[in-house]
């Protein structure tokens, strides 16, 4: 197997709510400048996974280093530039998709210039037709895409997605698949993607992290999500966990 | 008024009791209570009011305003379970608007500094402080609900606590102090203020009785926005902890 870089890398990662477990204890590492699909049942824990890789939750125990720096020591908002998250309803601010791009530099008193937002746009797949129109206008895939080039903006390391295209059609699922891609190829963004649908894990995935109820049962390249050695791995992989 | 004057005007509350004994609508109990209660209590700050106005000491006067604010603190504070910390919130809240307002009324030589004017007043301003309050942390909690994504994404995308709930927070703001604003503007029209109309019945010149009723008007207005705002920029913070997380996470 071929040895990555970690870009976050996950170190006896225990996280409860009121006393019950949620999580770990898990040690990984997601590799930079790759695409790490994030799989498991529903209720294993991803969405905390990426939660715990931006800083919008911490930890109980164990440690998380983001490029080989611990995440309680860097400041919370510089942290969260530096991963980026696009949740899974992309929700939009009131407003434009311009109002909705300018969002991450206008939070740092900043301005985002036209041409910026539209170049912003076009990386996307959009077309500056697009810049005014009112953010509630878009369809789903627009949506997905406004959200992920929002958070282009604020030029992050690392990019984490939220099921971005599980309430998309089969056409914008494939758009936001070869757009991810492209993102990752053009800018070397490392991209940790949840996914329910094992085919895109295999198809865009470089490697892969298998959770099942909190625990890590499985990392690898994709290809494990073909024929897995651990039989928990192989029912999921059936369908038979839901 | 005369005893028998007073007495005649529990017809008011035969009224209600035979029309829902009648059409069985339930209400008779709470009526009973209801009742009992505003006579007891209304007599008791009666006598207790003559009391501090007779002793004419400062001491009692603050004893007063402090046992409004503890009543008013603990009615409000049941509304804002959700936000920790919410007593003593509220209660630096309604104390800073007393001050503020009493500060401003007495300072200003607007009032006299007597218990005649500074224990009602002060009723009034608590009173409207602690109904603001309880609009507010209303409206504040359901926002916050109702916008967990939106406070996720500021966050993620590297915003403040104070930019994540910014726009949750002045809705609360104006949603909570825009009905104080508006009874104000069919004030006259629609009804009679009640200090007003008690000061006009009790024999007072109108248009002095008016004077007062603005003062008291104006007096609100400040309370309102004040209680909000104070109450929000104190309540907020707490909703988050020191590395900007949300506190009660759901998740997936």
């Amino acid at each position: 197997m071929t040895t990555y870089q970690p870009a976050i890398h996950f170190k006896d990662v225990r996280y409860s709510i009121d006393g019950k477990p949620i999580l770990g204890p898990i040690t990984g590492s997601f590799p930079a400048g790759r695409i790490t699909t994030l799989v498991g049942p529903s209720g294993a824990g991803k969405t905390t996974v990426l939660k715990l890789c931006n800083g919008l939750l911490s930890p109980d125990s164990g440690e998380i280093l983001v490029q080989g720096h611990p995440v309680e020591s860097m400041e919370p908002t510089a942290l969260r530039r530096k991963v980026g998250m696009a949740l899974q309803d992309a929700p939009m601010v009131s407003g434009s998709v311009y109002d909705n791009l300018a969002l991450p530099l206008r939070l740092q008193k900043k301005e985002l210039s036209e041409a910026d937002a539209v170049s912003w746009l076009e990386d996307v797949g959009l077309s500056s037709e697009y810049l005014h129109k009112k953010a509630t206008e878009l369809s789903g895939g627009q949506r997905q895409k406004v959200s992920i080039a929002r958070t282009l903006v604020n030029r992050s390391d690392i990019l984490l997605m939220d099921e971005i295209t599980s309430a998309l059609d089969r056409g914008s699922r494939r758009e936001i698949e070869s757009l991810v891609t492209r993102i990752n190829e053009k800018y070397g963004t490392s991209i940790i993607w949840i996914t329910h649908n094992l085919e895109q894990a295999i198809s865009i995935g470089d490697y892969t992290w298998v959770l099942i109820a909190g625990e890590l049962v499985e990392t690898g390249e994709s290809r494990i999500l073909e024929d897995p050695t651990d039989e928990r791995v192989r029912r999921f992989v059936k369908g038979e966990l839901k | 008024m005369s005893p028998i004057a007073l007495s005649l005007t529990l017809i008011f509350v035969l009224i209600p009791l035979f029309l829902s004994r009648t059409l069985n609508l339930g209400l008779e109990k709470d009526t009973v209570i209801a009742t009992v209660r505003s006579i007891i209590q209304l007599f008791a700050v009666g006598y207790i009011l003559k009391f501090v106005f007779d002793s004419d000491s400062y001491i009692y006067i603050l004893l007063m305003i402090a046992l409004m604010i503890f009543a008013a603190v603990h009615n409000a504070s049941k509304k804002g379970k959700a936000i920790p910390g919410i007593i003593w919130k509220i209660t630096v809240t309604i104390i800073a608007v007393e001050v503020l307002t009493q500060g401003i009324l007495l300072g200003f030589g607007i009032v006299p500094a007597t218990a005649q004017y500074i224990i009602p007043i002060s009723g009034m301003v608590v009173g409207n402080s602690m109904v603001l309050s309880i609009l507010f942390l209303n409206r504040f909690t359901s926002e916050m609900d109702a916008h967990r994504n939106r406070t996720e994404l500021i966050l993620s995308l590297g915003g403040t606590p104070k930019q994540a709930v910014h726009s949750q927070l002045t809705d609360a703001i104006k949603a909570s102090t825009i009905p104080t604003i508006e009874s104000q503007k069919t004030m006259g029209l629609v009804q009679l203020p009640g200090m007003m109309s008690g000061q006009i019945i009790a024999g007072a010149d109108p248009v002095q009785a008016v004077q007062f009723q603005l003062l008291i008007l104006f007096l609100l207005l400040t309370t309102a926005v004040v209680s909000s705002i104070l109450l929000g920029f104190l309540s907020y913070p707490s909703l988050f902890n020191e590395r900007m997380q949300m506190i009660r996470q759901t998740n997936e």
